[in-house]
């Protein structure tokens, strides 16, 4: 409903913006979305850190699922990112803007979590193993998001600076919706797949009970 | 349709298609569940329960 809402906002009620008219409409989606898959690494990397504290298998499970959910959100961010490019800059990517090349950076980093997760077998070893890669990405997301901050000479657009957002009324207002409806979405497909894979595990140790 | 529109209706369906996949991969995976722990619950209902005799007295109360 929140999603329904927030394309509602967006395409109905939300103005054109001057500079680049019907094109920064995307900025709605890409932006809540990228925000989302901050917060799914950051997640990833919190239940790795309780993991690695509490040595418990369950904060293993919930960090390898919020980092699989950031990957998701992040191929959407690079996406709807590219194809914003395509209309402002003419440009699908520009290896010369550091937003986009550290935001691939952090979004390869995180894939290849998954090939060191999946190369070790299952286990306290791979668990502690994943979780301090977690961690160790957990230090690119602000290098990620302040880049765009210290860069001299950025084509990138900043709206959210430390006076604020740089707009207000509707487009403010269908933005926080936008981002309410990512951030409820990602949780709640979280929720899902966290519960799929617990039972998923639970039906292995059955089967091995009654084999 | 310019080609702004299009674009932007293109990032849209490309962020749906993607939420889209994500929940048909889900769905099947529970469905596999559903049809394992079908499987696992008629495994258990046709073990045979273990007979009287040879069960030990045990002390009640």
């Amino acid at each position: 409903m929140l999603v329904t809402l927030a394309l509602a906002l967006v395409f109905f009620v939300a103005p054109n913006d001057a500079d680049q008219g019907f094109s920064q409409r995307i900025f709605y989606f890409h932006v809540s979305i990228a925000i989302t898959a901050y917060a799914c690494f950051a997640g990833g990397a919190s239940k790795a850190l309780v993991h690695l504290w509490k040595r418990d298998p369950r904060a293993d499970l919930e960090s390898y699922v919020a980092v699989h959910q950031g990957v998701i959100f992040g191929s959407l961010v690079l996406v709807t990112g590219s194809i914003w490019a395509k209309i402002s800059w003419g440009h699908w990517w520009l290896w010369s803007e550091d937003q986009l090349v550290l935001f691939l950076v952090l979004f390869l980093f995180y894939a290849a979590y998954f090939m060191l997760r999946f190369s070790v077998d299952p286990g306290p070893q791979r668990a502690n193993m994943s979780a301090v890669y977690a961690l160790f990405g957990v230090v690119l997301i602000p290098v990620s998001f302040m880049a765009i901050r210290l860069a001299k000479q950025a084509i990138h657009p900043v709206v959210f600076t430390l006076q604020g957002p740089k707009f207000g009324g509707w487009i403010l207002v269908t933005y926080c919706v936008a981002q309410v409806a990512m951030l409820v979405l990602a949780y709640t497909l979280y929720r899902v797949e966290l519960a799929g894979k617990r039972v998923d595990a639970r039906v292995r140790e059955l089967k091995e009970v009654l084999a | 349709m310019s080609t702004a529109e299009k674009y932007v209706t293109a990032a849209y369906c490309a962020v749906f298609a993607v939420v889209l996949v994500y929940v048909l991969i889900i769905a099947l995976k529970v469905q596999r569940l559903e049809r394992e722990v079908d499987e696992l619950a008629g495994r258990a209902a046709a073990r045979e329960p273990e007979p009287e005799e040879r069960r030990e007295p045990a002390v009640v109360g």
